[in-house]
């Protein structure tokens, strides 16, 4: 096994973990720590797709290099985005949860529908 | 020879209409964070005829040349550079998008408009500025001709809505906008997961270079497969709509009508191109069936959870579910060359169109009923036709084109997909429609009946003067998508320009 298929991988696991960190984990700043880690799995395979460049006689396909940079901006407005919101919304409601989350054992019933 | 350089420079004119299609909304969305507050809402107005027109003279151009325009950025063509190109359905979006948005702004200013009572507010500036940027984002998309732009232009399409939603700052919008964002991300990582294994695959991301190479292979399936599932999150395409109605429903009007009528479309925009524009047929057949089936459950589901709502507001945002159900039937009927194509792909695009026309009216009138009121409360509705009879009539003409009925866009809209689907012996997509529209016509009439019951004297108040204005705007949109039902063969035409089944003729 050489470094890229090694690379290949580790983002094939980074995609694995944080999906199943987003989707089981209820507290916001994990998901959006989780949201991170396949982010980072996604480009982690795009740097191992770059080095089938070298094929064409480069050291690596500079465009996959290019696409991730881009990629990362996208991600980091995409976490300050979140974290935002979950500062708000921890303001608003003293939990850093979506209202079906479990419930701790003091909570605000004051919530009045209709 | 003059004549023949004379027309290289028009044609190089023409195309200049693409950038400056993306770049104006840009530089004004950044001009207007720039000088801010009050400032903001200026620009966002002045800037509304000048997109409306550079949208229309876009369309125009893809109509009277019959082929799709196309702009390399910086003269170099893919593989190596980046196309964007408009084709006759991304015009026709474009326009759609230019009028809703200006409508909706303009019927904004009630909301956030300033006035001299008004001090300024972050809401105020918000509002204004993410107009703006989703106008921007959605002209990307539609344009976009490469799988990494289109992903720039979904994220900036997220980033502006999900504030949208929370600008009213109650603790439950903010709720909202959470799972809004976070169904969002998911969404984008899937579908960057499978453009890094397409480049992988096939070293492109441009659509028609993709186009040509495409197999069918474990690797295509893998990756496409990611994107759609990645795009069905954002479009909201039940069993994803868990975040929608709360989201939809929870922001201020003006901007529930633009996330219900415009910003669900940009992903599905995306799903088209996938299978419609990028997979060969014989590989788009099995996952077209999938994605019908997918969106007659969202047809049902949500037109029955519709029925239950006690609220307006929410009732309008389950039937957005229900509607983008609709859209979905459109990929089994167009898929293939078949004779009955052209008669899908048109309807499935004036559906698109016709919805946002009449879904944004709805959101309105919605708001207006709620000002009036002080609460939308289906139950509470009783004699509302006597003191807000626009209200009523604004919603009961969006009502219309929802359920099918003729003359509106969603009946010429219907009864193309409804024909193709008898045509082709795909009988059990006309079923899914017929149900649809009866269960559609349920929910309006629930609305309907109590405000039209003639009671001696309504139990509330009118306020007539500060909603008269405000109600041209959604009466507007009401008839634009009542109008589409009269829609010239030339719109036809201008809808197949560069469409996959454009090699056809068309199918009545």
């Amino acid at each position: 096994m050489n470094a890229v298929t090694l690379a290949g991988l580790g983002g094939a696991v980074l995609v694995g973990l944080g999906l199943f960190g987003l989707v089981s984990n209820p507290h916001l700043l994990r998901k959006i720590v989780a949201f991170n880690v396949m982010g980072g799995g996604v480009f982690l395979l795009f740097g191992a797709v770059a080095h089938r460049g070298a094929a064409a006689g480069l050291g690596a396909d500079p465009v996959p290099q290019a696409l991730v940079i881009t990629g990362i901006v996208v991600a980091f407005s995409a976490t300050a985005l979140a974290v935002a919101l979950l500062l708000r919304l921890f303001k608003e409601t003293g939990r850093p949860f979506l209202e079906d989350a479990p419930v701790a054992e003091t909570s605000e019933t004051d919530r009045v529908d209709g | 020879m003059i004549s023949a350089s004379l027309f290289l420079i028009s044609t190089s004119a023409e195309e200049s209409l693409l950038p400056v299609l993306i770049a104006a909304p840009v530089g004004v969305m950044l001009l207007s964070v720039l000088f801010g507050g009050r400032a903001a809402e200026r620009i966002a107005l002045a800037f509304m005829p000048i997109g409306v027109v550079l949208s229309a003279a876009l369309a125009f151009v893809v109509w009277r040349n019959n082929q799709p325009l196309v702009y390399f950025i910086g003269g170099w063509a893919p593989p190596l550079g980046v196309a964007i190109r408009a084709d006759g359905f991304s015009s026709v979006m474009l326009v759609t998008t230019a009028l809703v948005i200006s409508a909706a702004g303009l019927f904004a200013r009630g909301d956030f408009g300033m006035t001299k009572d008004r001090t300024e507010s972050r809401a105020h500036f918000g509002f204004w500025t993410l107009l703006l940027a989703i106008w921007a984002a959605l002209d990307c998309v539609f344009v976009g001709w490469d799988f990494f732009s289109i992903y720039v232009a979904l994220e900036m399409l997220t980033f502006a809505a999900v504030p949208l939603v929370c600008l009213k700052g109650q603790r439950e919008t903010f709720i909202a906008a959470m799972r809004y964002l976070l169904f969002a991300l998911l969404g984008s990582a899937f579908y960057l997961l499978g453009a890094t294994l397409i480049y992988a695959a096939y070293g492109a991301l441009d659509i028609g270079v993709l186009a040509q190479k495409l197999r069918s292979e474990p690797a295509t399936w893998v990756a496409l497969a990611a994107m759609t599932a990645g795009l069905l999150a954002k479009t909201a395409l039940f069993p994803l709509h868990l975040w929608l109605p709360p989201a939809h429903a929870g922001a201020a009007p003006p901007a529930s009508a633009i996330l219900s009528a415009l910003v669900v479309k940009g992903s599905f925009f995306v799903i088209v191109r996938l299978w419609l524009d990028l997979a060969p047929p014989q590989m788009g057949e099995a996952p077209a069936q999938i994605l019908a089936v997918m969106g007659a459950a969202a047809v049902f589901a949500g037109s029955i959870i519709a029925l239950r709502q006690e609220r307006l507001k929410l009732m309008i945002a389950y039937s957005t579910v229900a509607q983008i159900g609709y859209l979905f039937l459109m990929f089994p009927l167009v898929v293939g060359q078949h004779a009955w194509s052209g008669a899908a792909w048109t309807g499935g695009a004036l559906q698109a169109i016709s919805h946002a026309f009449a879904k944004a009216a709805m959101f309105l009138s919605a708001g207006l009923i709620a000002d009036i009121l002080g609460h939308d409360r289906i139950s509470g509705f009783r004699g509302l036709g006597r003191i807000a009879p626009q209200s009523v009539f604004i919603f009961a003409l969006a009502g219309l084109s929802l359920m099918g009925l003729p003359p509106s866009g969603g009946f010429n809209a219907k009864w193309l997909l409804l024909a193709a689907s008898v045509q082709s012996g795909q009988w059990v997509w006309a079923l899914v429609m017929v149900i649809g529209g009866l269960l559609t016509a349920g929910y309006v009439y629930r609305v309907i009946a109590p405000a039209l019951d003639p009671i001696e004297k309504p139990p509330f108040d009118a306020h007539p003067r500060a909603w008269r204005r405000r109600s041209a705007f959604a009466l507007t949109l009401a008839l634009a998508a009542i109008l589409l039902g009269f829609a010239p063969p030339e719109f036809t035409n201008l809808l197949m320009v560069g469409a996959p089944t454009a090699k056809l003729e068309r199918a009545e």
